[in-house]
């Protein structure tokens, strides 16, 4: 560990933070501009040519907004559940493959944490905790509204981490390998898996958009039945937090399913002439995705609880065990595997 | 090697302290807080050990999925508070003893019996990776492997046959 590379290490992990608090804001205005536009409606136009600095009039609002703890609240977890759901969001994306370019004379890799060998399960154990923090704000703020909105969103997520591992697992044997770096590789030799595993990826954005609470899975803040389900009684800038959790989850569920399934950061005759292009073309791919995320809220209604369950785990994971196997097969059959 | 005694100290503190805090704290959910502290530092140990991948399953399973459960039960069942004064009067006093005992072993049996002068063993390249676990599960261990998935499945029928028995009477 020398000093430069403590220096490269600080700049990544402000870069990769500014990028995802900016990108953070920005969503929320294209969120609501592309949903006016579905609805026939302007969106934000105020602030700024365009409504650009609607993002920076919310925050400013939120900020003078009065902070409550209800009475009865535990105040210690309170406080902690917010901070709890942002950072297993944000440590996500450190392992996620950036190329690499030459700058001052050294290679240097893109990507915060390197190339992981265990890239796949380090971002199966962070989802799997980022539980937490929802449970947590439901239970400490002793309001029944808040408790069932999170038990609801707890058991959605853990239904649905199965059918998301198991998608995992097309990418991994398609490149033999839990390193991100080779999967992207991979697809950069063959092609993308979202072309060889088409019912892997739409598995995949089906249980991503479970896992991260968005339309058409929104139980958890389906605000007929609950208010607003587990931050209810958060507002301010805790409230702030959540809403800043929900959009970076967003775009870090965007960022592995381009990773897994559409290339990565790797696009032909692009990144390999120029490794710089690298981060530009995921932020490409990444928007395409957001997109495709927001066009889903716009169009489709809310699905009911039980059917959300049933689709969970009486279709979902059903197919996703039979793709797994069907991939095994045919790698098999191809000689891809001894 | 000073980092190295930095971070297994730090860690080290961490462990003992969060389980002290699992066994004095008389809020159930704060014990679960406690222990899931508990095991996210045992697994930044692992990879200290240079093991990542158990490291990973260790969160995963433990932190993720045993622990959620465990938080989930304690809320649904409201068991949050435990009442003052202890629930066994004989508990205390044995489990005093208990501890001492084991001290007092674990202190010959590292003074006594070990050879701490002696340097470990380092560690073969490739150990604990991904591919040397699934190739040993998959053929050493193979029949051990497969009796544990079949007796998770049959608990799993189980717990399920169990509730629908209820669900019918009811």
């Amino acid at each position: 560990m020398d000093a430069g590379m403590w220096i490269e290490l600080i700049v990544k992990v402000i870069v990769l933070i500014a990028a995802l608090l900016v990108g953070f804001a920005y969503l929320t205005y294209t969120e609501r501009k592309l949903l006016a536009r579905f609805q026939n409606r302007y969106g934000p136009n105020r602030a700024g040519p365009f409504g650009l600095l609607q993002p920076m009039a919310d925050g400013l609002k939120l900020i003078f907004k009065e902070e409550l703890i209800p009475e009865q609240a535990d105040k210690l977890i309170f406080i902690l559940a917010p901070i709890l759901t942002v950072v297993p969001a944000w440590i996500v994306l450190a392992v996620i493959p950036l190329g690499s370019i030459d700058l001052f004379g050294r290679t240097i890799n893109l990507s915060l944490a390197g190339d992981l060998n265990v890239g796949i399960l380090y971002i199966m154990a962070v989802t799997s905790i980022s539980v937490y923090g929802i449970v947590l704000a439901g239970w400490s703020s002793n309001n029944k509204y808040a408790m069932l909105g999170g038990i609801r969103s707890s058991a959605q997520m853990i239904s649905y981490e199965l059918a998301l591992g198991l998608a995992f697992v097309g990418p991994v044997m398609m490149a033999s390998s839990l390193s991100l770096a080779r999967i992207v590789e991979a697809q950069s030799q063959l092609m993308w898996f979202a072309v060889l595993q088409p019912i892997g990826f739409l598995i995949f954005l089906v249980a991503a958009l479970a896992e991260i609470n968005r339309a058409p899975f929104d139980m958890p803040e389906a605000e007929q039945e609950l208010t607003a389900g587990y931050h209810v009684e958060y507002s301010g800038m805790k409230f702030a937090m959540f809403m800043l959790t929900e959009y970076t989850k967003m775009i870090v569920v965007s960022v592995i399913a381009a990773t897994l399934y559409l290339g990565g950061f790797h696009m032909p005759f692009i990144t390999d002439r120029w490794p710089w292009m690298g981060p530009f073309m995921l932020l490409a791919k990444v928007f395409v995705l957001l997109f495709v995320i927001i066009w889903l809220r716009a169009t489709l209604p809310r699905v009911r609880y039980d059917q959300l369950m049933q689709l969970g785990w009486k279709i979902l994971l059903p197919i996703a065990f039979l793709n797994v196997c069907v991939t095994a097969g045919v790698m098999y059959l191809l000689g891809m595997i001894a | 090697m000073i980092p190295d005694l930095i971070l297994f100290f730090g860690l080290a503190l961490v462990v003992v302290v969060s389980a002290v805090g699992l066994l004095l704290s008389r809020n159930a959910v704060y014990a679960a807080l406690n222990l899931l502290i508990n095991f996210t530092a045992i697994a930044v140990f692992y990879l200290l050990l240079e093991a990542p991948f158990l490291a990973m399953i260790q969160i995963t399973v433990y932190n993720g999925a045993i622990m959620v459960l465990f938080l989930f039960v304690i809320m649904l069942l409201g068991a949050e508070r435990l009442a003052p004064g202890p629930a066994m009067p004989y508990q205390r006093p044995l489990s005093i003893l208990l501890g001492v005992i084991l001290l007092f072993e674990a202190a010959y049996a590292m003074f006594f019996r070990s050879k701490l002068g002696v340097s470990p063993t380092p560690v073969p390249a490739g150990f604990g990776s991904p591919e040397a676990i699934g190739q040993t599960l998959f053929s050493s261990y193979l029949l051990p492997f497969e009796v544990i998935s079949i007796l998770l499945l049959a608990a799993m029928v189980g717990a399920i046959v169990l509730t629908m028995k209820t669900r019918r009477r009811g």
